[in-house]
This record gives structure tokens, sequence and C-alpha cells, in this order.
């Protein structure tokens, strides 16, 4: 299982070449387009991080990120998530690269191999920008009575978050 | 506009929070320090975003997405038995989730949107129990390799950036239960 997840990222891409190969694919002319595009999608959201990387800093700074952890964390500490992370709980749902901006800030801070690192990337790892699909999906058939979509989908998105706090305790400890 | 309110929020406290806890100088710095930082980030994150969408790229193009969806339609028909009968939607919604499941966010989406235009014919003004299903299995974030949050994690000098997998896998499939549950129980109480 180790040698699997060291090895996840060589063996994905030499399987995906050798199928690809054998389909008669251009393997590399692909590549090299894709990684061209992946270029473009790092120009889009390099705006958004610059505007939340900067308030989170601030917000870190100024000390609001520590006191707002000191009141709420009874209330967080029953269900097992850390308050550190409340931040990024609030913006998940709403923008995909706030809480990558917020997650990496958090990721950054406290270490990509502490617990409450560990955790912050497996919550950006298992959730969605919840809010965001549901507007472009309903948005594109014009339907405005969604009925329990939200409700459903936060329900969802809130065990993401338990099960991310559950599941670096259970991995790894804490 | 949520975010607009969020943005300015979140600098208006930074600076009344400093203010009152005498870190001026801090808040001040860090406005500086944290545009600088997200151009940093971005910087150390193009190289795997780069090979990860080549490698996604050739995904696509040997139609690795297809074979996957064909695989999934016979489970996909009892989460959406309104549609089953449908070869075109259901063709959309197993190419969506396939997608979804190889981290081709950008291919999946459009798929969706095909898929709920179908269900749309049948329920043009409220959302039928199948779009919320759609919905929600869209939102609960399938993906099998997280390479974005995993580039993160390398730029931060993560020992292996990959040992959150079985983690994600975990909080991912228990959420998307939850999800698939609701929708279930809500679709016979929540009628309008």
């Amino acid at each position: 299982m180790d040698f699997l997840l060291t090895m996840v990222v060589p063996l994905t891409i030499g399987m995906v070449a050798v199928y690809g190969l054998s389909q008669k694919i251009d393997v590399y002319g692909a590549l090299i387009h894709g990684a061209g595009e992946g270029l473009q999608i790092l120009v889009r959201i390099l705006p958004a991080l610059v505007g939340l990387v900067t308030a989170v800093h601030m917000l870190r700074a100024s000390g609001a990120i520590e006191m707002a952890a000191q009141c709420l964390s009874p209330l967080l500490e029953r269900l097992g998530l850390p308050a550190e992370l409340l931040p990024l709980m609030l913006v998940r749902p709403i923008s995909g690269s706030a809480a990558l901006g917020v997650g990496s800030e958090i990721i950054g801070t406290y270490g990509p191999d502490s617990y409450l690192g560990r955790v912050a990337a497996v919550m950006l790892g298992s959730t969605e920008t919840t809010f965001y699909t549901i507007a472009v999906y309903f948005g594109a058939v014009g339907i405005s009575k969604t009925r329990y979509a939200v409700p459903a989908a936060l329900a969802a998105d809130l065990t993401g978050f338990l099960m991310a706090a559950w599941a670096v305790r259970f991995f790894f400890g804490s | 506009m949520v975010m607009a309110f969020l943005w300015t929020g979140m600098i208006l406290i930074s600076i009344l929070c400093g203010a009152s806890t005498g870190r001026e100088g801090e808040v001040a710095l860090a406005a500086v320090e944290g545009a600088q930082a997200a151009v940093q980030l971005c910087i150390s994150l193009a190289g795997m975003m780069c090979l990860w969408t080549g490698v996604m790229e050739i995904m696509r193009q040997s139609g690795l997405a297809e074979k996957l969806s064909r695989l999934l339609k016979p489970v996909l028909s009892v989460l959406f038995p309104q549609v089953a009968q449908d070869r075109t939607i259901m063709d959309s919604i197993s190419a969506n989730v396939s997608a979804n499941l190889l981290g081709l966010g950008n291919a999946a989406t459009p798929l969706g949107i095909e898929a709920v235009k179908g269900m749309a014919k049948r329920s043009p003004h409220i959302a039928s129990d199948a779009m919320c299903m759609l919905v929600v299995c869209n939102t609960a974030s399938l993906q099998l390799i997280p390479t974005t949050v995993a580039a993160v994690r390398a730029a931060e000098g993560a020992g292996n950036p990959f040992d959150i997998l079985p983690a994600v896998w975990l909080a991912s499939v228990c959420s998307v239960i939850v999800g698939i549950t609701m929708c279930k129980v809500f679709s016979h109480i929540w009628r309008s």
C-alpha cells in the first residue's frame, strides 16, 4: 500500500501513456497540449489567489483568526473539527479558488505533514464548490425552484468536513 | 456577489482587529506579503498542475473516460431510476461522473449540463429528483486523485504529497453516501 501511494504519480503517468499509445494516440503531443491548458487555468486562478491570500494573511496577522478559533472551539471541538479550519469550511462551498487560497495558507502555516495541514488538504480534496455547481447546473436550464438540492449538497459537504478530521486522525493520529 | 461581501468583510475585520490589538504593523506587512505569497504559490503549483492537465489530456484523447463511463452505467441507473430508460440522458450522466472521477473537471461540466437539459424536458419549471441527484453527485467531489491539493502539499514540502489519498477517498465516499441518502429521503417528503 505504501509503495502504491508513493508511486501513484509515476504509475498513473506510465499506465496512461502506455494505454494512450495502444489506442494510437500521439501521447506526447497530447501531454504538451494539455500542459498548456494547465497554464491557462493557473493564469485564471492567480487573480483570485492574490485577493484571497492577501485577505487571509491580514486576518491572521490581526489575530482575528485566533480569536474566532478561541470563541468557537468549544462548539467545533464537540464535533471533532479543529477551529483553525473554520475559514476554510466557510469559503469552501462558495468559491473554489478562495478555498484553494485559504487552504494553502493553512497548509503553509501549520506544515503539510501536520494534523491541521493534512485535514485542510483532505477537506479540499473531498468536497466541491457546492453553490457554484448548483448555480451552473440549474442556471443552464433556468430553474430557480431547486427543492432539496442545496440542503442535500450541504449535508454532503458537512459530512466531508467531519470525515476529513476523523479520517486524518484514523490514518495518521493527531 | 457573496465573495465581494466576504472579501470586504475579511479586510475590515483585519483592520479593526489589528488596530484594537495593537498589531497595525503586522497587518500592514501582511497586506504586502500576502499578494506576493499568492504569486509564489501559483508558481510553485505550476509544474505539477501542468503535468497533470497534460496527463489528463492523454486520458481524454485515448477514450479512457468513455470506457469508465460504460462500466458505470449499470450502477448509475439505480441512482437515476426516473431517467434510466432514456439512453441520451444516461450517456451524459455516466460520462459526467467518469470525467469527475478522473479529475477532468472542465470536461465534466458541459456533460452534466447536457444531462440536466435532457431532464428539464420532463420537468421544465422545478427541480426533479434526477436533477437534485446529479447536482449532489457533482458537488460531492468524486475525484480519484485530487491533484491540485497534492500540488499544494508538494509546494509546501510534504514528505509524500499523496499520503492523504486513503483519507480523501474515505471522506469522499462518506459524503457521497450521505448526499445520496439525503436525496432519496427528501425526494419523498420535499415535493414543491
